[in-house]
């Protein structure tokens, strides 16, 4: 997409797979063997005093893991500094770019925060030391500073890739550019920062100061800023745009609809008296499902069916793609918006006994998890029988602009015959019509 | 990180000089991680500190101060050292440059070994945390938490050497069979980068586990 022959260190690259491979196998050990009891926040004292669980396993694998963040990460940005084509100047990189530009800064600077913090809990269990031990003076309450300054910006790896793609559907299938280029691109920038100055807003009950829960609660306010912009941009993009409804676009659109509701309970949430008062309950969860699911796996498939073209070279069946887009809309919902209510009424996260009056919103929950799940079958299936079946797609399936679309599909070992060198903007849907004559 | 050895341009690089600047932004993103990574040891020590100010006094008291104060000139003469292979080099002297690398990674075994000297004095007075740790003093909690940092930010200092004494002697050898020369020689400057980083953190660690205690 920036019209480079590889990443700035394919060895690197290699190795970033490998290693990712390896903390997976570690893992995966650590579950065969009897997983963990720790839950994926490995709160101290439990996690090194009390659980006689593979916590020391499971940690390496996840510092493994880490590591391979680490590398690539490392090489996106070398990548992105270092290897443009002729004439591809910052502001006309792809919002793609962008946002893994950013993604990219959170990995090189949250990841090795958490390989450490996994590191004391390794020492302090083998050494019995305690490090975040109270019997011994430590601070637990230190355990979860650290653990949130990687794992709040963690989900900002997760969701920026997504908007990254959102932003390359919705001008494709519009066939504008992105409105307000500039604000989308550094909002991108804005979220990588911000984040790492809000992980406090997970530690309201855990006994911080009120000035400290105060300060966090309102720069928990100010990153919603950034991703508003996102939003109100993307919808300003499809304002007198030529709009298709194909597979990709139907995920972006479920994208801002899911984030959006998500991004607005959570202004909920970063409000200090709200907090408390759903703290641990489902409320928590059906926020964090609509940023991470109904966002982040939302926009996932939607890159996945917008560059399967690409990577494969053949198209997809594109009516059960569309059908299987809409169920997926459907079961989110039904799994996710019933756990609002649940949670605001007070039922708690991670108990499988309730009060008979909430059994329907309960049994809703569940039959939404069945449609979710058959609507996530349902790509795996018709994508594996594309990969030899669909028929050819040919370089650019969707008349978009990106460099990657004026290359071959599967894009050759060198990625382009011949450098490219560009010469307009992203998005240039004016350019290309008057190219093709229809100007 | 280091790039390959072999004088070769890589497909993806235009010019020499663009691949060897790309393999310098890419050390310096990798030391901005490594500064991230015990970043997380210092804050930790500092709440700490702050909380247990007469604890971590009394732990900064049993500290050798001339074998650290040595072991950082020491160190530092490591730099100077790699600064001049890395001079060298840059004119072609091959044999030079050999010697010199040497000499660095010498140096930084000197400074494990006096490092490892220490531990074994702390071993003798009982200071390894958890398992044979004895104070007779009334802060003996924070006295241990302390040494818990000690040991775990000079550990992984040490290790942070050991893998750099490894790369510097690889560049010796490197150079000894002629892999490099005055127009390319990225990979020793590459490794000198990191050297000066491993550097640079032990003047840290000096300063905040040697220094509070100077006062007797």
């Amino acid at each position: 997409m920036i019209g480079a022959k590889d990443v700035a260190f394919p060895r690197l690259n290699l190795a970033s797979w490998y290693v990712f491979i390896i903390g997976g196998l570690v893992t995966l050990y650590a579950i065969a063997r009897g997983g963990i009891d720790t839950g994926w926040t490995f709160y101290t004292p439990f996690s090194t005093l009390y659980s006689t669980t593979y916590v020391e396993a499971t940690g390496v694998g996840i510092f493994l893991v880490g590591f391979s963040s680490i590398m690539t990460g490392l090489n996106f940005i070398v990548t992105i500094h270092r290897l443009r084509a002729p004439g591809m100047t910052w502001f006309r990189l792809p919002l793609f770019i962008w946002s893994h530009y950013a993604t990219s800064i959170i990995f090189v600077l949250a990841t090795p925060v958490l390989a450490v913090t996994l590191l004391m809990i390794i020492v302090e269990r083998v050494f019995q030391v305690g490090i975040f031990s109270p019997e011994l003076g430590g601070d637990p309450v230190l355990f979860q500073h650290m653990f949130w300054f990687y794992s709040h910006p963690a989900v900002y790896i997760m969701v920026l890739p997504s908007m990254a793609v959102v932003s390359e559907i919705v001008a494709t299938f519009s066939r504008r550019a992105v409105f307000g280029y500039v604000f989308v691109a550094f909002s991108s920038i804005a979220i990588a920062v911000v984040s790492f100055l809000v992980w406090g807003h997970h530690m309201f009950v855990a006994g911080l100061s009120v000035y400290s829960a105060m300060t966090f609660s309102m720069l928990s306010y100010l990153v919603a800023v950034p991703s508003a912009i996102k939003v109100f941009n993307w919808s300003a993009t499809l304002y007198k745009g030529s709009i298709s409804w194909d597979t990709p676009m139907l995920y972006a659109m479920g994208f801002i609809a899911l984030f959006t509701v998500g991004g607005m309970t959570g202004l909920f949430l970063a409000a200090l008296g709200i907090d408390v008062h759903v703290t641990d309950t489902y409320f928590v969860v059906a926020h964090f499902h609509y940023i991470m699911v109904g966002g982040a796996v939302m926009g996932y498939l939607g890159g996945l069916h917008y560059w399967w073209p690409k990577i494969s070279g053949r198209m997809y069946p594109e009516r059960l793609a569309k059908a299987a887009a809409l169920t997926v809309f459907l079961g989110f919902n039904l799994t996710f918006f019933p756990q609002f209510v649940l949670g605001w009424l007070g039922m708690p996260r991670r108990y499988a006994a309730y009060p008979p009056e909430w059994r329907m919103l309960h049994i809703i929950s569940t039959a939404g998890a069945t449609i979710l799940g058959v609507g996530y079958l349902l790509p795996l299936l018709y994508l594996t029988w594309a990969w030899k079946h669909g028929s050819p797609a040919g370089p650019n399936p969707w008349r978009a602009t990106g460099l990657e679309w004026q290359t071959p599909s599967p894009a050759p070992k060198h990625n382009f015959e011949v450098t490219p060198v560009v010469t307009r903007k992203a998005y240039d849907y004016e350019g290309m019509k008057e190219e093709l004559g229809l100007g | 990180m280091a790039s390959s050895g072999s004088l070769a341009l890589r497909e993806q690089f235009g010019t020499p000089q663009h691949q060897r600047d790309t393999a310098v932004v890419g050390m310096w993103i990798f030391l901005a991680t490594e500064v991230m990574l015990f970043g997380g040891l210092f804050t930790g020590f500092a709440a700490y500190r702050m909380y247990y100010t007469q604890g971590f006094l009394e732990g900064s008291r049993e500290m050798t101060l001339t074998i650290g104060a040595v072991n950082s000139a020491v160190l530092l003469t490591s730099s100077l050292t790699m600064s001049l292979a890395i001079r060298s080099i840059a004119q072609g002297k091959q044999f030079r440059t050999y010697v010199l690398l040497l000499i660095t990674a010498l140096i930084g075994m000197v400074f494990l070994a006096l490092k490892f000297t220490e531990y074994y004095l702390h071993y003798q007075e009982r200071k390894v945390p958890g398992i044979w740790f004895v104070s007779s003093k009334p802060e003996a909690g924070p006295e241990q938490l302390f040494f818990v940092y000690y040991f775990a930010v000079t550990g992984l200092h040490a290790v942070h050497l050991t893998i750099g004494i490894g790369l510097t002697v690889t560049m010796a050898v490197r150079t000894a069979i002629g892999r490099f020369n005055e127009r390319y020689h990225t990979a020793i400057e590459m490794v000198g980068l990191y050297w000066h980083f491993v550097d640079i953190i032990w003047g840290f660690l000096f300063a905040i586990f040697y220094i509070p205690g100077f006062h007797k």
